[in-house]
């Protein structure tokens, strides 16, 4: 009987798990050991935070996304999932944006130097409500703090073991553009468990497909019950839904060659003009991971510390040399950061730097919407430039 | 130039001020013990009559020049200091008394005194680095106390002072606030102030108004665009960008573009 079970619930299974099984779902997670985060009301929008019981999730809550604005609105159903990403992403958690990073302490006798090694824990977390979008983020800082030689310690400690329980969207927000980067709304791959969350009158249940062992060893424990082709359907159906009302759309053109044979762009002065250099958009990013590192030291100069909190292409002391600042004017840095993100970043990672989240449109507090920068150098690109 | 001790001597000067950024200096309770250890605090006022003559390796000054004699008295404190920092509001650009700028400074006299005759002042207030060169300037009304000791710890280190001078929404962004103009429609001067408060107003869901004054590259014409779309009239615009730091170059354009009096 159990290697029934095991089997049907292996990877690639999908099961049907009641609205009234959501907290066995959490409750089962948190038994194993994992410290369970997920989307919560809080501060004027959704936020992460410690989760214990379905209660504490916006049940009956969406979204209103657009550039600049962002309104928590009540909808007249029950959805527990019924809203897009805030201005919170996963990485606060793996990739925190104040780390201490070492200390060191003058010997005893005040001569040689001591340095105490700063712990990394791993927390075990379990994200609950990580979007389409978000599980490509994870995988880009993944190859971004990883590979390698020397791969990143306290972010291998913290993304190590971690839980992903993975939802498809069906309520995109205004600023969403997933579709066009090929990264939503449905989860391809990358999760444990993915939940599609179906809402019709009476029924309510998620669709949920296991993407890991990890994920069904979790499932075992929850009330389930088989699939069939009309549950199927009706998650298909959601996600369609999701597609056809995505906010925004990226242009479909080679991104890279296009920004790269655009560098002088009269567009970058228009944007520059509008841009307030606050760093917003890369800090909101679910990507952007440059940090700036600082040594503190007490006044009495027996202790120093190495902290490493997040920096932004944003600021003047990111491109900081002898002699100057590299990037003085906002042209230069808006045109980095985007540059990166569409651009170079696929030299750099081998992918684009973005998810289509829309994160730095809502949370511009001017509204500077990168798709429509996109649109406005295409719609007039520079002739004759060298796309090299 | 050291005393006997061997310890730098700091000092600690007052123009036109709150003493505010003084206090800040006196509230580093736990700090203070160890900051005894390592300098000599030998004129300080606020703290302590007695006083140690100069030069002094470090001077640390409040308040900015709105009379002759602070306009002569900060030569001399300059002559004395090996270095000089100016700390807080006034000193860095003028201050809340810097108001005056935009107006007769006679209308303010007769308006709060009793008898103007007995007020002698300068018609502006302005920063002390329009007096004698500044190897530092903190901002903030007041200054953070944990900045303050940075600028202290930097200048015993012959170091510069790890102060960010980026805008206030990266520690907003840093701390896990949600924006309030972006989630509630309160216009915020957090994208165009200098960081250095921690984000404090936001963290308690109100919109920044600019005490720390203008961050790296404010870009303040494009955020009264943004604030207009808030509601926000020439009056309102003159009122925000004319507070604490009011005769700070970037606020000042700004609050003069909306002024139909200037
Ligand atoms: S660049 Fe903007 S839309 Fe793209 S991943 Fe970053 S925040 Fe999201
Ligand atoms: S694009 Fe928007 S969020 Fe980003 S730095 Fe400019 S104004 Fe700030
Ligand atoms: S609340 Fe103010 S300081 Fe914070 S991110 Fe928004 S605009 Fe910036
Ligand atoms: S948020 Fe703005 S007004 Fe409030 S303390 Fe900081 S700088 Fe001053």
């Amino acid at each position: 009987m159990n290697v029934i079970v095991q089997s049907e619930l292996g990877p690639g299974a999908t099961v049907i798990v009641d609205r009234s099984a959501l907290d066995s779902l959490l409750a089962a997670i948190a038994a194993q050991g994992y410290h369970v985060v997920g989307p919560t009301v809080g501060d004027g929008a959704i936020v992460y935070g410690d989760v214990s019981s379905s209660a504490e999730l916006p049940v009956g809550w969406s979204d209103e996304q657009d550039g600049g604005t962002y309104r928590l609105r009540r909808r007249d159903d029950q959805a527990v999932f019924g809203y897009a990403v805030g201005p919170q992403s996963w990485k606060q958690f793996l990739h925190p944006p104040n780390l201490r990073l070492w200390r060191a302490r003058r010997g005893e006798d005040g001569t040689g130097l001591e340095i105490l090694e700063e712990p990394t824990p791993s927390p075990r977390y379990a994200f609950i409500g990580v979007r389409s979008c978000e599980l490509h983020a994870i995988a880009i800082q993944d190859q971004v703090f990883l590979p390698g030689a020397h791969p990143d310690r306290a972010y291998a400690a913290r993304r190590e073991d971690i839980l992903l329980v993975a939802v498809n969207c069906g309520e995109p927000g205004g600023t969403c553009f997933c579709v066009s980067m090929d990264t939503g709304p449905k989860a391809s791959s990358g999760y444990d468990l993915a939940l599609t969350e179906v809402l019709d009158g009476e029924r309510h249940h998620f669709v949920v497909e296991v993407g890991t062992d990890r994920g069904a060893l979790v499932l075992a424990d929850v009330p389930h019950r088989a699939a069939h082709d009309a549950d199927l359907a009706a998650a298909a159906e959601v996600t369609a839904g999701a597609v056809a009302r995505m906010g925004r759309e990226m242009p479909a053109v080679d991104l890279r060659a296009l920004l790269l044979a655009n560098y002088e762009h009269p567009r970058w002065d228009d944007v520059a003009e509008r841009c307030l250099t606050c760093g917003n958009c890369t800090m909101v990013c679910p990507t952007c991971f440059c940090t700036s590192v600082e040594d503190t030291a007490d006044l009495a100069g027996d202790e120093a510390e190495r902290w490493r909190r997040w920096d932004s292409c944003f600021s003047l002391s990111f491109s900081h040399l002898t002699g100057g600042d590299a990037r003085s004017s906002s042209r230069s840095r808006y045109r980095q950061w985007m540059t990166h993100k569409l651009a170079t970043w696929v030299d750099q990672f081998g992918t684009s730097g973005c998810v289509g989240c829309g994160r730095c449109i809502t949370w511009c507090p001017v509204g500077i919407d990168i798709t429509e920068e996109v649109s406005a150098i295409l719609s007039n690109p520079t002739p004759s430039a060298d796309a090299t | 130039m050291n005393e006997p001790s061997g310890k730098p001597k700091l000092a600690v000067w007052k123009f036109s001020s709150c003493d505010g950024c003084q206090l800040s200096l006196l509230s580093c309770e736990d700090e203070l013990l160890t900051l005894v250890g390592q300098v000599d605090i030998a004129y300080f006022l606020e703290a302590s009559r007695a006083t140690v003559e100069g030069p002094y390796d470090l001077s640390l000054v409040e308040g900015s020049i709105t009379t002759e004699q602070d306009a002569e008295r900060i030569h001399r404190v300059r002559r004395m200091s090996r270095r000089l920092v100016t700390i807080g509001a006034c000193a860095t650009a003028g201050g809340i008394q810097g108001l005056r700028n935009f107006t007769d400074v006679e209308d303010f006299v007769t308006a709060v005194y009793p008898t103007p005759a007995y007020v002698s002042t300068l018609e502006h207030s302005t920063p002390i680095s329009a007096h004698v060169p500044v190897d530092f300037e903190l901002q903030g009304c007041p200054v953070n106390k944990y900045q303050l000791l940075e600028v202290i710890r930097a200048a015993l280190g012959d170091r510069r002072p790890n102060i960010p001078s980026e805008s206030v929404c990266q520690e907003c962004k840093r701390r896990g606030n949600t924006c309030v103009m972006v989630a509630y429609g309160t216009p915020c001067l957090g994208p165009v102030t200098h960081a250095g408060c921690g984000a404090l107003c936001p963290s308690y869901n109100r919109g920044c108004y600019g005490c720390y004054g203008p961050m790296e590259s404010p870009n303040t014409e494009a955020l009264t665009g943004w604030l207009r779309k808030l509601d926000y009239d020439d009056v309102d615009l003159v009122r925000v960008y004319r507070t604490f730091n009011a005769s700070a170059p970037a606020f000042r354009n700004e609050s003069e573009r909306h002024d139909p009096s200037a």
